[in-house]
């Protein structure tokens, strides 16, 4: 377990730290068309006036239940989405007002990962077709040089270059994220947007590719917003943290603060909704539960859009200000922002963090195991590419101090 | 090989032996489900694929035993061969005994087995969307297995219909019955499952991956329905789950499995404490946790879950062990006792005279 400090935090050195990308009161609204003539009916109020910024060489976390507008926030960000009102600085440039060959060049410097590994890459295009077409696209390398680039791309995410000529339909869903992962590196981007990445993934893979996206963004000095539906993935990467409901953003922070002392009640309560792997900590938990569901983006709440399940609201006695004011975002403690008219009493209270400020217990791999790993994963899979990256990519396994074999049965030695 | 069986025997024969079978055998058995060495195979143009293979557990009267691994490793095909639901072909379950309450179900007629789906054991499945016809109503839905199972009248059954809405937690629910699937949230679907599946007040439920599809917040409010309401009817649940966390939080017991096979069992408290099977580490130290300080890296399980066609006889997770040694590669290792009571692990690595104190 390396300490998330040892990296240095985005700002520490000269160049990271000023805004990359800046967003600006942005809305994005879906026309509700009914009727024969499909007229207008409505509009979901998919993302409903947010500003907030990604700084250079930070990871930003997104995170919300579905349906809250995190995804569409991501889209927009990179113009993949029409925003309807508001605007997006990337480095400088306002993007919403961008003409298309503009837009296009622009669009080198950022990039997408997808969800589904499955529904995201052509079937009908082998691996190094679809790694090298951002390459054409933007006529970054032809001939023998692409052939070359996407060998080093496959090589980077941990695939054998030997797969540019097969298709995405014989890899496992992991590999395939780690395609997903190399075309968006394809064109040096400074700007990943990854749309839950590995949420479509079995347990030991997610870690795997969750490693892949750490090490490549502190190699290349890359810069995510990383969405995701809960608040346990995004803890380990971001250094700071978005909470999203119903096409707002409800709380900003760094992770430090947001999982410590949470300002806004609907944070306390999505900590509180995930489960941990530890059962003692599992009964001792007090959970708040949400009664239910997240209202309508076409018609939210009045007031503060949580107001209708807040649990804090129904503590201080349902007071007025929630029902007909919507509370500002704004500076609770240093960094840490909070759209909630009572910020102050949410902090004060223990709800959804009792059972994380405790000691860290992690449970695993025992002590006395470690000691016994006589062959590193990486010589077993032997898939490691070579470079730097591939001291990486070596488990931490093998950062353990060998210490002396007390007698094992086969005399194999540890490393 | 059922078949043989059930041509022999007209249903109420069937009904009379399974009468006389419980009576005889339920008072023996302190557990409600044994299932015993079964197998379950897929026969595919590729080969025979063990997606169960050598499977044994028990679960209690009204305890809540978990399904813990990951996509492929045959947690899913378990709960079907629990109840002949495995799609044949291709597959077929192979050999093994399913003692549920007394009566060894993969003996049991297709009728008896029929007559037992729904009511003796409620099935709460993954996506409640194509779970439920979408055709026809809520009320309509729920109260078809009230009159299967418990041949009550359409008054009575719907009345019975409503009180279960209110028990799960759905609000103004005689307004509601004559409602369709897609006029609830996916959260208000799951709640409709089960109240489905405790319809007909089971001894079992099968729950296969009932939140995944789910927010995590109506996830939690899901799962502390399950379990109130299984504590309030002494169900017992068989929890089928990738999510350690899940587990954590609702099960007595924990089975882990791997590769068709279970490669560790044991109380909810040992399984996440002290396991003892390089798998269940990795699980466990691969996940970003929420209790845990923060940090960049996550140890991993480097490469991929076996393809189950041509097993050898070696441990089926050396290859992606960091333990493993050559005894690994040469025998597959049994599941065999550990310190605790109930606590079994298919490891040569941590066993007795292994590598691994």
């Amino acid at each position: 377990m390396t300490a998330a400090t040892e990296r240095p935090a985005a700002g520490t050195d000269g160049k990271n730290g000023a805004n990359l990308v800046e967003v600006q009161n942005l809305k994005v609204y879906f026309p509700i068309r009914a009727g024969i003539f499909k007229t207008i009916q409505g509009t979901v109020k998919a993302v409903d006036d947010i500003t907030f910024e990604v700084r250079r060489g930070e990871t930003l976390g997104l995170v919300g239940e579905s349906g809250c507008g995190k995804s569409t926030t991501g889209r927009a960000m990179i113009r993949l989405r029409e925003p309807t009102e508001g605007t997006v600085t990337f480095d400088g440039t306002e993007l919403t007002t961008l003409k298309s060959g503009p837009l296009r060049r622009l669009r080198r410097r950022m990039q997408i990962i997808f969800q589904d590994p499955y529904g995201s890459l052509d079937p009908r295009m082998t691996v190094g077709s679809i790694i090298s077409e951002p390459l054409e696209t933007h006529r970054l390398a032809k001939g023998p040089a692409k052939q070359e680039r996407v060998a080093e791309l496959l090589k980077m995410v941990g695939l054998d270059p030997s797969y540019v000529n097969r298709y995405p339909h014989e890899f496992s869903g992991g590999q395939r994220q780690r395609i997903g992962v190399a075309r968006a590196l394809a064109v040096e981007p400074e700007f990943i947007v990854c749309d839950e990445p590995i949420s479509a993934l079995d347990v030991s893979i997610q870690a795997q590719v969750l490693n892949l996206l750490t090490d490549l963004r502190d190699r290349l000095g890359l810069t995510y917003l990383f969405i995701a539906h809960d608040l346990s993935v995004v803890k380990h990467i971001s250094d700071r943290v978005a909470v999203m409901y119903l096409g707002k953003i409800v709380e900003i922070g760094p992770p430090d603060t947001i999982y410590a002392a949470p300002g806004h009640p609907y944070t306390r309560a999505l900590l509180s909704a995930v489960p941990v792997p530890d059962p003692q900590r599992e009964r001792r938990r007090r959970r708040v539960i949400l009664t239910g569901d997240v209202p309508s983006p076409a018609n939210p709440p009045s007031g503060c859009r949580f107001h209708t399940r807040c649990w804090l609201y129904e503590k201080l006695g349902k007071p007025e200000n929630c029902r007909t004011i919507d509370p500002p975002l704004r500076e609770i403690a240093t960094d840490q922002k909070a759209a909630c008219h009572y910020a102050e009493d949410c902090v004060k209270s223990d709800v959804g963090v009792a059972h994380i400020d405790d000691r860290p217990v992690r449970h695993g791999t025992p002590e006395g195991a470690l000691r016994f790993a006589h062959k590193s994963t990486a010589e077993l899979i032997g898939e490691i590419p070579e470079g730097d990256i591939d001291q990486a990519l070596i488990p931490s396994i093998e950062e353990v101090p060998a210490a002396a074999d007390d007698g094992g049965d086969n005399g194999s030695k540890p490393n | 090989m059922e078949e043989a069986v059930s041509l022999e025997l007209t249903p109420d024969e069937a009904a009379r032996i399974t009468r006389e079978q419980r009576e005889t055998k339920a008072a023996k058995s302190k557990y409600l489900l044994e299932v015993k060495n079964l197998s379950t195979h897929f026969f595919t143009p590729d080969g025979v694929v063990r997606a169960v293979d050598d499977v044994s557990f028990e679960l209690g009267y009204g305890e809540t035993l978990g399904l813990v691994g990951e996509s492929g490793c045959g947690k899913s095909v378990t709960a079907l061969s629990l109840t002949r639901l495995v799609p044949n072909p291709p597959g077929k379950i192979v050999a093994g005994s399913v003692v549920f309450d007394g009566v060894d179900l993969l003996k049991l007629s297709d009728e008896g087995m029929r007559k037992l789906r729904g009511k003796e054991i409620g099935f709460i499945f993954q996506d409640p969307l194509t779970s439920l016809n979408p055709t026809l109503t809520i009320g309509y839905q729920i109260a078809e297995a009230i009159r299967q199972h418990m041949g009550l009248s359409k008054k009575a059954s719907y009345d019975r219909v409503v009180e279960l809405l209110a028990k799960v937690g759905i609000p103004r629910a005689r307004d509601r019955l004559n409602d369709y699937p897609h006029q609830f949230s996916g959260g208000m679907r799951q709640r409709v499952m089960i109240a489905i599946a405790l319809s007909c007040d089971p001894k079992l439920i099968l729950a296969d991956e009932p939140t995944t599809a789910l927010d995590v917040t109506i996830q939690a409010q899901i799962l502390e329905l399950i379990s109130v309401l299984s504590d309030e009817f002494g169900t017992a649940v068989l929890m089928i789950t990738h999510d350690l966390g899940i587990a954590a939080g609702m099960c007595d017991r924990v089975n882990v499995m791997y590769a068709g096979r279970i490669v560790e069992t044991g109380s909810v408290d040992v399984i996440f404490e002290r396991p003892r099977m390089p798998y269940a580490w990795g699980l466990l130290d691969s996940l970003p946790r929420l209790d845990d300080v923060r940090s960049d890296r996550l140890r991993t399980i480097e490469g991929l879950p076996p393809l189950l066609i041509n097993v050898p006889d070696a441990c089926r997770f050396n290859p992606r062990c960091a333990y493993a040694r050559d005894a690994c590669r040469d025998h597959e290792p049994e599941l065999t006792p550990r310190e605790e009571p109930g606590h079994y692990a298919r490891c040569w690595a941590t066993d007795k005279g292994g590598w691994i104190p």
